[in-house]
């Protein structure tokens, strides 16, 4: 199956289940451990590996192509604002890579638009969107077409 | 079904928080301060759509504060690389507004790599911007978190509700929560349906266990076609479905290998082996074949026929790039950025690029309409730069009152991508809160006898089961019932063998297609014995519901459509030319909602831009 638990390593405590955008990662009833009820609607994204605080979701290449002895491991690191990445070939070779997640620290960057100034009346009739024009960085304004260039049927 | 049922009222109500919904959201809010804002979403914002994985470029930049793109450069290239049929109006009108979207996503803290020489963003291509994007849709979801109202995550949405005050207007929506069961009933006086595009039409490559690995997100289940398709929005260009070159069995990404690494494909034998194809192309799409760049279906084409000749497989020449080991790193990252399968693959095979080249596949097909294609609904483009015939009141209005669209959601505008689905979203959002604020008076109604209605029909497949499951043998086989995986794979079945899947090298014809009609009217006769065991087979059911929706508008459009307009999507092999006498022009149809028949129609082309 594409992702499996180390059941030893799972608490229940259900992030995985609750990330899953397939809605596989479910908990099982009797053992109270994660287990990936669809293998076969599972994309390999990698979501539940990474919120999985006990390290406990792997996957493992698809059977119709991939042999076994491989892996490819994830660490995603909110605070240090990276995720590490492990691959190892069936042969035992590695690559490792680490690339930043964010520039900023997590949850603060965004403004609520709430709290901005509440925007005047004809702004609501312009083709302008929020932050623009100051936000497209050019200075000429938004940029429009003549209508009566328009042509229509088989042209260019 | 003892499930309770939850009524929220809402002014906007965002059907999908992907990159589409994320970006409604927020606009919704800067207009509408007070407006009662909600999204309803499938699975968590979190990790939802086609980006949960993250993504390592961003498609749809123009770097117009560096005189680098305008948006008509960006009509220009989206209408070559579609042979001519895109709305041009929304594609230059989504080209305008969409750096403003990717400086906020830098603003959020998403890392754009930069040229160290220039200090631009730094190029994959002409169009790509590259970015360290495995947190880009935590970042743009927690943009909509601060904005909504409510986020219900894991509702799964399954009919538009029908203003029964006004002829033709939304009145909300209504699905059930995967986890609770409860049925969930939104009355919204206006809806944004950004719910993706739709795999798992076409029987994919992958095979058993291995199914899940499509291209795009087995989650995308073809709601954003079905949806405002049962309300009775016309629809366009759903015979555009697109097929895609990619790394095999992963499907591992080729836009940063070709762009910016400058790796190439040769057949078999080492051979260069495009343009051999030259002339045979040239007859059969004309001068097409001479555009700049070339048209993404064409090089498919190519690669087709040349291993229909017998020389493949493809491969990618990575050897001589890898030898930089910066260039190799950003061959792997790319991987691990948005398709960590395909790392997977090469790992389990042994496949190093550096010396090895790896091999290429074409995909099966997809519908979708944000990449190199443009399926979806047809909606009105923006005052300024719409023709009459495309503009009736409201951005991004679909031809149902009230009801909007975005990203792959949306007919017509091709190599939106993730950054021009954000965009589309806030578009489609500032017109929203600007029909609300116009109909101020008017009250939507839904009435019980509606949401009552629709219970019956969201809960049968989970009564069917309870009937008749004491009947069933060995896990799967009942003659009453058949579960959701049983009906999939019979839609992939039908879809493959008569409109143009892998099986048949993409080629179909009017009695196939037709024959394809008349089995898709059975298969939904029998998803009425649909059986769901518990509430995720029940979602599964209904987005196979979706799904056979949507494939038979595609279907319908592919039988109207009597040329090869896009030869390496599909082939109608009884009309293997492009036709632009005839057909340059879009394709629309309309499904009535009462009697479940199909009208087909013509609209124009127009360019708005040289
Ligand atoms: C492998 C891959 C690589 C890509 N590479 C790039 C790239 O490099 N650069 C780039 O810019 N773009 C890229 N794209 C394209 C980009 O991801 C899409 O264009 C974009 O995400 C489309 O946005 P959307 O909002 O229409 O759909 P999505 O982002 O897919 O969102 C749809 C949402 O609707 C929800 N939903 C679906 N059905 C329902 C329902 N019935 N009820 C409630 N909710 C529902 C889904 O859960 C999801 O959250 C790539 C896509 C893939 C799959
Ligand atoms: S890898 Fe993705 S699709 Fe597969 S179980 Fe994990 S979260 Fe779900
Ligand atoms: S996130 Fe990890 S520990 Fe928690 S339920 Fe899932 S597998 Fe178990």
């Amino acid at each position: 199956m594409p992702t499996f638990v180390y059941m030893t390593r799972c608490d229940g405590c259900g992030h995985c289940v609750d990330i899953c955008p397939s809605d596989i990662m479910h908990i099982d009833p009797t053992y109270r451990r994660a287990v990936n009820i669809e293998p076969n609607m599972c994309w390999e994204c990698y979501s539940c590996v990474k919120a999985c605080p006990q390290n406990a979701i792997d996957c493992r290449g698809y059977a119709d192509f991939a042999p076994l002895g491989h892996s490819v491991r994830v660490r995603r690191e909110e605070e240090k604002g990276t995720i590490s990445w492990r691959i190892k070939f069936r042969d035992g070779r590695e690559k490792n890579f680490v690339s930043p997640i964010t520039t900023k620290p997590w949850g603060e960057a965004i403004p609520r638009l709430a709290d901005l100034p509440v925007p005047d009346g004809n702004a609501m009739n312009s083709q302008l969107l929020c932050h623009e024009p100051d936000a497209l960085n050019i200075n000429t304004g938004l940029p429009v077409m003549a209508k009566n260039k328009f042509k229509q049927g088989v042209y260019y | 079904m003892a499930y309770k049922t939850v009524f929220e009222d809402c002014d906007i109500l965002v059907v999908g928080g992907g990159m589409g919904g994320c970006g409604a959201a927020y606009e919704a809010r800067y207009w509408g301060r007070d407006m009662k804002i909600v999204i309803a979403e499938k699975a968590n914002i979190d990790r939802s759509g086609a980006v949960a994985q993250g993504l390592y470029a961003i498609n749809c930049y123009m770097g117009m504060q560096w005189g680098e793109n305008q948006p008509e450069d960006h009509v220009r290239y989206a209408r070559n690389d579609l042979m001519g049929m895109v709305r041009e109006d929304l594609a230059y009108d989504m080209a305008r507004h969409v750096d403003s979207a990717v400086h906020k996503f830098e603003e959020w803290g998403l890392p754009i790599m930069r040229d160290p020489k220039t200090g631009h963003y730094q190029r994959e291509g002409k169009w790509q911007i590259m970015i360290h994007g495995e947190s880009y849709k935590p970042i743009v979801a927690e943009a909509a978190r601060k904005s909504a109202d409510k986020i219900d995550n894991r509702i799964m949405v399954t009919h538009l509700l029908r203003d029964e005050n006004h002829p033709n207007r939304v009145g909300g929506a209504i699905g059930f929560n995967v986890r609770t069961g409860d049925l969930h009933v939104y009355k919204a006086k206006a809806v944004i349906v950004g719910a993706g595009g739709a795999s798992h039409i076409f029987k994919p490559r992958s095979v058993g266990e291995g199914m899940g690995r499509t291209w795009y997100a087995p989650w995308s289940s073809a709601s954003a076609y079905a949806l405002p398709i049962l309300l009775g929005a016309k629809m366009t260009q759903m015979e555009n479905r697109i097929v895609l070159a990619r790394f095999k069995d992963g499907y591992g990404p080729v836009g940063a290998y070709f762009l910016h690494l400058k790796t190439y494909t040769q057949n078999a034998y080492g051979d260069e082996y495009e343009s051999k194809w030259y002339e045979h192309t040239k007859a059969m799409v004309g001068e097409y074949i001479d555009h700049h760049p070339t048209p993404t279906c064409l090089r498919n084409h190519a690669f087709l026929q040349e291993v229909a000749a017998g020389r493949g497989p493809i491969h990618m020449v990575t050897k001589e790039a890898f030898q930089d080991p910066h260039k190799e790193t950003v061959g792997w990252e790319n991987f691990l950025g948005m398709t960590i399968s395909q790392a997977i693959v090469w790992a389990s095979q042994d496949i190093d690029p550096k010396y090895v080249n790896p091999e290429l596949t074409t995909s099966e097909p997809y519908v979708m309409g944000s990449h190199a294609t443009c399926s979806g609904a047809w909606a009105s483009g923006p005052e300024d730069l719409s023709p009459s015939e495309y503009y009736w009141g409201y951005n991004r209005m679909l031809t149902v009152e009230g009801l909007f669209g975005a990203g792959d959601a949306l007919g017509g505008t091709a190599h939106a991508f993730s950054s021009g689905s954000f965009t589309e979203g806030r578009l489609a959002a500032k017109a929203a809160v600007k029909y609300i604020q116009d109909h101020a008076k008017d009250k939507v109604k839904v009435s019980d006898r509606q949401i009552e209605d629709l219970r019956k029909v969201i809960y049968k497949p989970m009564e069917t089961y309870q009937i008749y499951r004491n009947e069933i043998v060995g896990g799967t086989v009942s003659p009453h019932y058949i579960l959701p995986l049983h009906g999939l794979q019979r839609l992939e079945k039908i879809m493959d063998e008569y409109v143009g899947g892998i099986g048949v090298n993409y080629m179909t014809n009017e009695p196939l297609l037709k024959f394809g009609l008349e089995k898709l009217k059975i298969l939904q006769e029998d998803l009425e014995h649909t059986g769901a065991e518990d509430l995720h087979q029940l979602q599964r059911a209904w987005e196979l519901k979706h799904r056979v929706i949507a494939s038979e508008c595609v279907t319908q459009h592919t039988l109207f459509r009597k040329e090869t307009r896009w030869p390496g999507y599909y082939y109608r092999g009884d009309h293997l030319k492009l036709d632009d006498e005839n057909w340059h022009v879009l394709t629309l149809s309309r499904r009535d909602p009462e009697s479940g028949q199909w009208e087909m129609e013509k609209a124009p082309v127009y360019h708005i831009v040289d």
